[in-house]
């Protein structure tokens, strides 16, 4: 008997990794269990056969309007910010090709914050404190950039971004120095990025900024974010157009953020870790942006879930849980990197 | 055409990062296929000129001429389809396998409609035939000894399939084996498939050998370049290095070999060491 070994076709081996296909599928099917879970738990329970029967419009009016009207727009706040952050994350960790640039440590998710923190000091209504944090979030971004240079090496960018968050944080304090204190509970519990009382008005713009920028990311600025990966140089002679690519991918990425921002506050450690772990999961280079937005939007909703049911009488802010997940997942990596000798 | 104009020069050029000046009026021509060799001691511009002909610096005046037209004036895509760049330091992305890599030169070819086509596997796989790291196609690059990564790389420039393909400095940091072993592939590269190919050398008898067209540069001037006989001579070597030497001939080759003189000795010799 001979075996004839058949050599797989480069073609396929060099497309999307199965393993990426896994990941990004498995975190789905994860985020639709914890959102069953997550609509069914609460002072009225309901059982999840129920809970998918009414999202399919043949449950009972009473569980109709708890779950429509009460518990849905939270959910898909949270898996949309989720998704908005990872996506957002990825892009920028894959620019300045460093896992911990993010945008909550580059002053992105500071500019959002600040700008929505002036409005509520000011006494602004809740519109216009999204508005604030939109226009907060991409001045900042726009400002490091500029200020970074045109060449924009990931270095320049990181440090500048730094400096950034930096001031904005100081700014911030002095604002909450100002405020009375009935604003500054408002501001601290923003601060802290919670979904709490989240209805429709949060996740529709959220919704559509998502509808408009992913597009533009997957399919304009995917394939390029890849190839920029091997430096800049070694992209523009593959025929990459940097200075563009970098430009649009930027601003998309600061745009998700600065919407994810605006919905639900400036939630800490998702766009850091998100991305951080569907890369560790699939094993693939690039910016893995599907997988990062499945897993986003798995770790938002189920910190979310965390966040409402753990503490029985008082409800945690989101942002403390994913803190707390992102916090002690960056002190695990780096104990188990350093063991195995990698840093 | 006229025959006469060759695919890629440059007339006129000033070369500058922000205020700093590398090159003034500077004027080169590549013979189409060529193995042109740039040689010069550090700092004299010959990696900045090599980044102006790939398009990766635009010089604040003068132009570069990739078929006639300003390379500046053309989409990075169209040019990336004829003209190819190894460049100094690329990173290789965490977990790319060699494949992955490799098919990453076919990237000026794809758009967004027509991702994978059968030219694109023939082209891959005959770029890593070529290069000899078939047989790695599998492998994660970061695991790789550096002159096989240095091959992938080439590979990877192969399967852009452009008729040019400039190499800064495509020999640094591999031991002498693996610099041979990669020049030779050039040399390969460039007599099989007919490729006009640049490489910015820093070691002169390797220049001298594998070069069919030798350009000298001494403070962002050319200041000799024809057929490496005719350009690598000791007073050359003198003035361009300020190295006293000898030129003498390959004896593998024929061609020029650079030996650098021998250290003045002061007046009193040295005593020999003593034998433990």
């Amino acid at each position: 008997m001979t075996t004839v070994a058949v050599e797989p076709s480069i073609g396929s081996r060099v497309g999307v990794r199965p393993r990426a296909v896994v990941v990004g599928v498995a975190a789905l099917i994860a985020t639709v269990v914890v959102a069953v879970l997550s609509l069914g738990t609460g002072e009225f329970p309901i059982a999840p056969a129920d809970v998918v029967k009414t999202l399919f419009g043949q449950g009972t009016p009473a569980h109709a309007f708890i779950i429509n009207e009460l518990r849905l727009p939270r959910l898909i706040t949270a898996v949309l910010v989720g998704a908005a952050l990872a996506a957002g994350g990825a892009v920028f960790q894959s620019l300045v090709r460093n896992p911990l640039g993010s945008p909550d440590m580059l002053g992105v998710t500071n500019g959002a914050s600040t700008a929505a923190l002036a409005v509520v000091i000011l006494g602004g209504s809740s519109t216009q404190l999204s508005v604030a944090a939109v226009a907060g979030g991409l001045a900042a971004t726009v400002l490091i950039q500029l200020i970074a240079g045109r060449a924009l090496h990931g270095f320049r960018f990181i440090l500048v971004g730094i400096g950034m968050a930096a001031i904005l944080t100081g700014v911030s304090s002095y604002l909450l120095t100002r405020g009375v204190q009935m604003e500054n509970a408002r501001a601290l519990l923003w601060l802290t990025g919670s979904l709490d009382g989240r209805d429709w008005s949060n996740a529709i713009p959220m919704a559509l900024a998502l509808a408009v920028v992913l597009p533009v990311l997957l399919l304009a600025c995917g394939p390029g974010l890849r190839i920029l990966e091997m430096g800049d140089d070694a992209a523009s002679a593959l025929g990459v157009p940097v200075p563009l690519l970098r430009n649009g991918a930027l601003l998309s990425a600061a745009l998700l953020v600065s919407f994810a921002a605006a919905s639900a506050g400036p939630v800490q450690f998702v766009a850091l870790i998100a991305p951080h772990l569907a890369k560790r999961l699939t094993g693939a280079p690039g910016p893995n942006l599907l997988p990062s937005i499945a897993v986003g939007a798995l770790l938002l909703t189920g910190a979310d879930y965390l966040a409402q049911h753990t503490l029985s009488d008082n409800v945690l802010p989101v942002g403390v849980v994913t803190g707390l997940i992102g916090g002690g997942y960056l002190v695990w990596l780096l104990t188990t990197e350093r063991r195995a000798g990698r840093i | 055409m006229t025959g006469h104009t060759p695919r890629l020069s440059g007339s006129g050029m000033t070369l500058a990062y922000d205020k700093r000046v590398i090159a003034e009026e500077l004027s080169v021509e590549i013979p189409d296929g060529s193995f042109t060799v740039i040689i010069g001691p550090n700092a004299c511009g010959k990696s900045t000129l090599l980044r102006a002909l790939a398009r990766l610096l635009k010089p604040s005046a003068g132009t570069v001429l990739l078929d006639g037209r300003d390379v500046h004036s053309q989409p990075t895509r169209t040019v990336a389809r004829t003209l190819g760049l190894l460049p100094q330091s690329s990173t290789a992305p965490d977990g790319i396998t060699v494949a992955e890599l490799v098919a990453r030169g076919r990237y000026p070819h794809q758009s967004i409609l027509r991702r994978w086509s059968a030219t694109d596997e023939r082209v891959v796989t005959e770029s890593m035939e070529a290069t000899g790291v078939a047989d790695l196609a599998d492998r994660h690059v970061d695991e790789l000894s550096g002159g096989q990564r240095q091959r992938v790389w080439l590979a990877m420039a192969l399967a852009q399939q452009t008729p040019l393909l400039l190499l800064d400095e495509p020999t640094t940091y591999l031991d002498i084996a693996h610099q041979i072993e990669v020049l030779d592939l050039c040399a390969e590269l460039h007599e099989r498939q007919g490729r006009t190919l640049v490489a910015v050398l820093h070691d002169l008898n390797h220049a001298a050998r594998y070069a069919t067209h030798l350009i000298a540069m001494r403070a962002g001037r050319i200041v000799g370049s024809g057929q490496p006989g005719d350009v690598l001579t000791a007073a050359l070597v003198e003035d361009v290095f300020g190295l006293a030497c000898r030129v003498i001939d390959d004896p593998e080759t024929g061609t020029p070999l650079v030996v650098p003189a021998a250290r003045r000795r002061s007046g009193v010799p040295h005593p020999a060491p003593a034998v433990p």
